[in-house]
């Protein structure tokens, strides 16, 4: 069992990179307009996330 | 397409703003860059959103043009000193778009802090939840510690980011001296953890981190959705125009002309008011004379004639012809601002609701404290162990805590708030869908709420043909609402050689030797001793002669008479209460088979509610104007239609978007289908701790079954409110409202697809 316990540090670390890029896509206003955003991607341009000038 | 052709009609437009005003109202992002928001309610589709946006970002001083489509919203970044010509761009594109107040809604801090403590208490949850699995598969003692102290350590900062929301909430109630669903959560989560921790330092058998912490996740799961859907309610009542103006453009003395913001213009100054505005503040005319629509301040449906020296009230709307008016009160002292004033009233006169969830925490509370604290006691008597009392006590506050209330009452109150939003309906919270749900009388407002505000239906009285067709030619050069009517008949064919408007008093139009008067019958018809009909609001006549007279009727909303069958068949009593004439209203009521109160100014519609509720009956009040905004107030429940005065509908607590009244009995029964299914939840909940107490009591209590438990409850009473949608499409079915599935009800604005 103890050789394994390297996995819980690892497990437990996945989740705070989960958690926090969670937390940087909301800062990022990506679920701002989720419906746009679903509309958006069958248009050519310029389409990434509205990155704050507001 | 055909989903970007806007459908749904908001019948007083302001597509005709100058640049000051939309300088008036951005803001300052940055050197010389000023941000404007506005509402479009009518993008609906990708497509709308790249031509809004190219269109805007075309215009040579625009930086950057984004659109929303799930607000219906853009936002413009722009430089310089004069205003882009942002509306009238999307109104060559066929989009109606009005100004947005920035800062009504614009940040919303909870609802990213709620968002936040959920993803933190879902983090948190999915690990202990995890290292709680090995351990319930029986890890041996030294991994057991080593995993609870690990535990420990996600669960603590949890508890103090995440729970914040409750504690907070807790403290604040319990300082006023009240207790809310917060109390017990906060103190069996408290308690929760600071027992886990004894338990883990003591090397004991069993923590309940895991509990503690799903715990806080389940509520704020509700939560969140329950401050979403009010959110998106709040979003789309703010999103439709503002029918009140942000300033007026000011005539000086020495004759320059400047727009100036409502709240600086003063008593003395002269206005200039095109035709389409609205009138800013209380003033009288100076000079000019024009037709002036009332509706939506008084509820009198007949267009007033406005020459020199009459006064307007600040809200009225100026139909036919520019005026120049001098103001004779501050905003703050106009009939908007009395009429905020009796509507504040009102509102505090208003006996809070309770709702139903704060209801059953006052009992809920007490009963479980005491059931915890006799559990305490009886294993103390039992066994004299004070470790095992406290255990057994803290594990009933655990499989008691109100997980499943929690979400009970939210997420049936969040499926129902959907289901509105499909039907063109917003709710403001779910407190309104609860007292909905207990309404037994219906009053409404008759003009621009059973009419819809424009003179539409034109019964001619002895006319044929030709005479129809001559008034529909004449009629088609006035703007005002009875012409218009008129000139939906109109007709080629018939040529007039000079045509000319007489305010007041109608149109002449000269034909060779003939010369046509269409407007009031006692100019039209010189000769004095022809009959009279005071039914007939336009009459033709031909060189003095009476052709042909015209009664002009009010329009119903579509499905009005539905509507009004289908809340008879719930059961409620219905009535008219309208400022408007007692002729024009009782033409309505009889034909809906109501009764009716007629003449009601403000003051007399507010009494006219307190009565009917001092006689213990839940009244529900629909309408739009302002004189109806504190009879809103006032009302036990209140609805709007998206036309409404903006204090109107801001005091309302739903707003209907679509044309047809049909909303009106629709949200009725959704709301009861739903208080039905929040009934039932808590009878659920009630149920779940009949089983679980007596087992947690009895000390057979593990954190396992506590974590079974919790999760079991919560998804029954999810499932259940889910039930909702079924419910309500089946019984649509029966109902068989008519006349749905137009395409332009699809089109409308409320429409989501």
């Amino acid at each position: 069992m103890i050789d394994f316990f390297f996995l819980v540090p690892i497990a437990i670390g996945l989740g705070l990179v989960g958690l926090a890029s969670f937390m940087w896509t909301l800062k990022n206003g990506q679920y701002d307009d989720l419906e746009g955003a679903a509309q958006r991607i069958l248009f050519e341009g310029h389409d990434g996330p509205d990155c704050g000038d507001s | 397409m055909s989903c970007c052709a806007p459908g749904a009609e908001f019948p007083l437009t302001q597509a005709d703003r100058s640049g000051e005003e939309i300088l008036l109202a951005s803001r300052t992002v940055r050197d010389g860059v000023r941000q404007t928001d506005l509402s479009v309610p009518e993008m609906h589709c990708g497509g709308c959103l790249r031509k809004v946006e190219a269109a805007l970002g075309k215009l040579s001083n625009v930086r950057q043009a984004r659109a929303n489509l799930s607000s219906r919203r853009v936002t413009v970044l722009w430089s310089g000193d004069e205003a882009p010509p942002l509306l009238a761009t999307l109104d060559a594109l066929g989009y109606r778009a009005h100004l947005y107040d920035y800062d009504a809604d614009s940040k919303d801090p909870t609802l990213s802090h709620l968002l936040r403590a959920l993803a933190v208490a879902a983090f948190a949850s999915s690990n202990i939840m995890l290292l709680s699995v090995s351990i319930w598969s029986g890890a041996e003692s030294g991994t057991r510690d080593l995993f609870h102290w690990l535990s420990a350590l996600i669960a603590l900062p949890t508890l103090l980011y995440s729970g914040q929301v409750f504690f907070v909430s807790a403290w604040r109630s319990l300082r006023h001296g009240r207790t809310n669903m917060d109390v017990p959560i906060s103190i069996g989560v408290a308690l929760t953890f600071g027992l886990s921790l004894y338990e883990t330092a003591q090397h004991g058998h069993y923590a309940y981190f895991d509990a503690a912490v799903s715990l806080l996740f389940f509520l704020l799961i509700g939560r969140t959705l329950d401050h979403m859907m009010r959110r998106r309610a709040q979003q789309a009542v703010h999103g439709l125009a503002k029918l009140s103006p942000h300033g007026a453009l000011i005539e000086r003395s020495d004759g320059t002309k400047t727009y100036l913001p409502l709240n600086e213009i003063e008593p003395g100054m002269t206005i200039l008011l095109a035709a389409r505005e609205r009138v800013p503040v209380d003033a009288r005319v100076a000079s000019g004379s024009s037709t002036i629509d009332r509706s939506l301040v008084s509820g009198e449906s007949a267009p007033e004639q406005a020459v020199e020296g009459t006064d307007l009230q600040a809200g009225t709307l100026n139909l036919t012809r520019p005026l120049r008016i001098v103001a004779t009160a501050m905003a703050k002292d106009s009939f908007l601002a009395e009429m905020v004033r009796m509507m504040e009233a009102a509102e505090n006169g208003r006996s809070s609701y309770r709702r139903i969830a704060d209801r059953a925490a006052r009992l809920y509370a007490p009963v479980v404290h005491a059931t915890a604290l006799l559990s305490f006691a009886g294993w103390m008597m039992a066994t004299g162990d004070a470790h095992r009392a406290i255990t057994v006590a803290i594990a009933v506050l655990i499989i008691t805590c109100p997980c499943a209330l929690g979400l009970a009452v939210p997420m049936v109150h969040v499926v129902a708030a959907r289901r509105l939003f499909d039907k063109g309906i917003m709710i403001r919270d779910g407190s309104a869908l609860e007292r909905l749900a207990g309404v037994d009388t219906v009053i409404f407002d008759k003009t621009g709420t059973l009419t819809t505000g424009e003179a539409g239906l034109v019964t001619a009285r002895d006319a044929d043909d030709h005479a129809r067709r001559v008034a529909g030619r004449i009629a088609v050069h006035s703007r005002h609402p009875y012409a218009r009517a008129l000139a939906l008949a109109a007709d080629s064919g018939v040529a007039f050689d000079s045509m000319s408007e007489l305010a007041g008093l109608g149109l002449e139009a000269r034909a060779g030797p003939v010369v046509y008067r269409l407007g009031r019958s006692d100019w039209a018809i010189a000769d004095a001793s022809s009959t009279r009909d005071e039914t007939e609001a336009v009459v033709l006549s031909a060189n003095g002669r009476r052709v042909a007279g015209f009664r002009i009727d009010e329009r119903l909303r579509p499905g009005t008479h539905e509507a009004f069958s289908a809340l008879s068949e719930l059961g409620l009593r219905v009535a008219i209460l309208s400022g408007d004439n007692a002729t024009r209203v009782h033409d309505v009521a009889a034909g809906l088979g109501v009764t009716y109160v007629a003449g009601a100014r403000p003051a007399d519609k507010l009494r006219y509610i307190d009565e009917i509720k001092a006689s213990g009956t839940c009244v529900l009040m629909v309408g739009d104007g302002l004189n109806d905004a504190p009879a809103l107030a006032a009302a036990d429940v209140s609805m709007a239609p998206a036309t409404a005065a903006d204090i109107g509908r801001n005091a309302a607590d739903l707003v209907f978007l679509r044309e047809g009244l049909d909303a009106v009995p629709r949200a009725i029964e959704i709301s009861r289908r739903a208080n039905a299914l929040v009934r039932q939840n808590f009878g659920l909940a009630i149920a779940y701790n009949l089983v679980a107490i007596p087992v947690a009591v009895l000390g057979h209590v593990t954190p396992l079954v506590a974590a079974i438990a919790m999760s079991l409850s919560s998804v029954l009473v999810v499932a259940n409110a889910l039930r909702l949608d079924y419910a309500v499409q089946t019984g649509k079915q029966n109902a068989g409202f008519a006349g749905d599935r137009s395409p332009s009800r699809l089109l409308g604005t409320g429409s989501r697809q």
